[in-house]
């Protein structure tokens, strides 16, 4: 149990972040496609950037994880069609209800109630996926 | 304490969520949230209709004690860290906003009209958010990750394929908020 410890810290500093900089708010994501704030951008832009700094930090000095074992990423698989249809879908979802994976969550805990829709939808979208998975293009 | 409860700056915010990735690689995992809800399909039953959900859910346990911190995170962040200078967006946004009838945020995360309990009332509003949420579900796993785990994880370690996903957020969101919300709304 207390190995779960430290992934439930990490979501809760990651619930915390995403509300208090309002990644989370409908209006910030309304906002950001109408390109009429620069706060979203400057939010991924930074995260990526972060990222990418550390990772190239962890490459560079061979930096292990916790246990000890080598830190490796695997990549994406390689494609295109998948990640442009995938991508474009999701976007209108994300655009429509103004919430993407983890601020649906982070939602619900806040207590929107409303939000447990979208996790319906969410989960039913999963769902259609994984029936109809074999018969999409990749 | 004011700067607890005001909006927290992006480069503060977007430090701090590259750190919340780069910590979950440290423990060994990699970031992304919409795996939560392949997971959360099996453990619904959901391994009885196709094989895609047929996997050791037990594996993603780790991923579900990150999404019950977020959780927990959303509950605090709101009830004990807020402020009504909250959610201060572009005027111009609200002008907007109230040409569509949608609500100005005075402090508040989400639109009454669109997020209010008075919704449970109304089918239409009922569908907007089922169907924003089957967009959602199918896009990311049809994409193979979300905001986290393409914007976030891919990019910052170069992934060509999640350049594209991202690309197909942005086109997919536009698309919406410029065309398609007008119509709905």
């Amino acid at each position: 149990m207390m190995h779960y410890i430290k992934y439930l810290l990490v979501g809760f500093l990651f619930g915390i972040v995403l509300t208090k900089s309002e990644a989370v708010s409908w209006y910030r994501i309304y906002e950001m496609f109408q390109f009429q704030s620069f706060h979203m951008y400057g939010i991924i832009s930074v995260a990526i950037a972060t990222g990418l700094i550390g990772l190239q930090i962890i490459k560079r000095y061979n930096i292990k994880d916790i246990e000890g074992k080598p830190i490796v990423i695997a990549d994406k698989e390689k494609g295109s069609f998948r990640y442009w249809a995938g991508g474009l879908i999701f976007g209108l979802g994300w655009a429509l209800v103004g919430a993407c994976p983890g601020p649906i969550f982070i939602l619900i805990g806040a207590g929107f109630w409303s939000v447990i829709l979208i996790l319906i939808g969410a989960m039913i979208g999963t769902f259609i996926f994984g029936m109809v998975k074999d018969r999409l293009p990749n | 304490m004011d700067t607890l409860t005001q909006t927290w700056p992006w480069y503060f915010s977007g430090f701090l969520i590259g750190n919340v990735m780069l910590l979950l690689n440290y423990f060994g995992k990699v970031f992304g949230m919409s795996s939560n809800l392949r997971t959360l399909c099996t453990i619904a039953g959901a391994d009885k209709f196709a094989d895609f959900f047929k996997f050791d859910w037990k594996s993603q346990r780790w991923n579900l004690a990150v999404l019950a911190g977020a959780m927990i995170g959303g509950f605090v962040a709101v009830h004990y860290m807020s402020n009504p200078t909250n959610v201060d967006i572009n005027p111009k946004t609200i002008e907007q906003l109230a040409t569509l009838g949608i609500d100005a945020p005075n402090g508040k995360l989400a639109p009454e009209v669109l997020f209010g309990n008075q919704i449970f009332e109304s089918p239409k509003l009922i569908c907007i958010l089922l169907i924003g949420g089957i967009l959602i579900g199918f896009g990311s796993r049809y994409a193979g990750g979300c905001t986290s785990g393409h914007a976030i994880s891919g990019l910052s370690n170069l992934q060509i394929p999640s350049l594209k996903a991202v690309v197909g957020f942005f086109i997919g969101g536009l698309i919406m908020a410029h065309f398609l919300l007008p119509l709905i709304f």
